[in-house]
């Protein structure tokens, strides 16, 4: 059974290619019972969304 | 509609660029590549300033510009291989054990908690305040690849060729990055009270 660790890096993982029927079982089946990993798994999506509405800062942007 | 006159403000234009250089800096690794495509997309964005839509802020406007320039000079790299930045992967081997337990499930504490209201976020200052402070805290290399990933929305290929990495450093270091930004931002927005 597949465990937190395993779900996480599956989720991240799909932002850059499509799962597998298997990959994609295994998870639906972990997060049925995890719901720390089912937040996870919406917060990539979050991430993403965030990211590309961002304003990339200067590194020492204290001058303001 | 008038011409906005989207530059007319030096001061304005003068701290853009600097943010714009150090973004390209970041992503090329190259003084003077990065000097180029801030250049260029300054340039693209003048000419046509008349089609800027005062609607959208002048920073994310340029931003965009100067994204396809950086993704446009990324792209022609594979073509003339040069970097080998992060070849031997440093992070692939760091432990997640502060988030994970010995079994692979999360700590307690480190369980991801429900995001409130993400939708609001996007016109929240303070928020992109805390979400840029998220970013800078990411180790410099994961932060490169998750920002060509995501902000210059370069695929996996695009990104390995580029760097010489692969596919699997790639996934691993994106992993990383997104597991500390996602808990630096539940510990600093999402989990402190909306506004610490």
């Amino acid at each position: 059974m597949m465990n937190c660790q395993q779900a996480t890096r599956l989720m991240s993982e799909a932002q850059e290619r499509p799962l597998s029927l298997k990959e994609q079982a295994e998870l639906k089946v972990h997060t049925l019972i995890c719901s720390g990993c089912r937040r996870f798994g919406e917060q990539m999506h979050l991430l993403r969304r965030f990211t590309k509405a961002s304003h990339p800062q200067d590194k020492d942007d204290s001058n303001q | 509609m008038n011409n906005p006159r989207p530059f007319a403000d030096n001061e304005e234009l003068t701290e853009l660029r600097q943010q714009m250089l150090s973004f390209a800096r970041l992503q090329l690794s190259d003084e003077q590549q990065a000097e180029d495509v801030v250049q260029e997309a300054l340039a693209g964005a003048l000419k046509n300033a008349a089609a800027f839509n005062r609607s959208a802020s002048l920073k994310t406007w340029v931003f965009a510009i100067l994204k396809n320039k950086i993704a446009d000079a990324l792209r022609g790299r594979y073509r003339q291989p040069q970097m080998t930045d992060i070849d031997d992967c440093k992070d692939c081997s760091l432990a997640d054990d502060q988030l994970f337990d010995e079994r692979g499930h999360w700590h307690k504490n480190e369980r991801p908690q429900r995001w409130d209201a993400p939708e609001q976020l996007v016109h929240d200052e303070h928020f992109w305040r805390v979400f840029d402070r998220c970013l800078d805290a990411v180790p410099a290399e994961q932060a490169r690849v998750f920002m060509m990933r995501e902000f210059i929305e370069l695929d996996s290929q695009e990104i390995c060729a580029a760097l010489e990495l692969t596919t699997s450093n790639l996934h691993v270091l994106l992993y990383r990055a997104r597991l500390r930004l996602r808990e630096c931002l539940e510990d600093h927005w999402f989990g402190a009270g909306e506004n610490a």
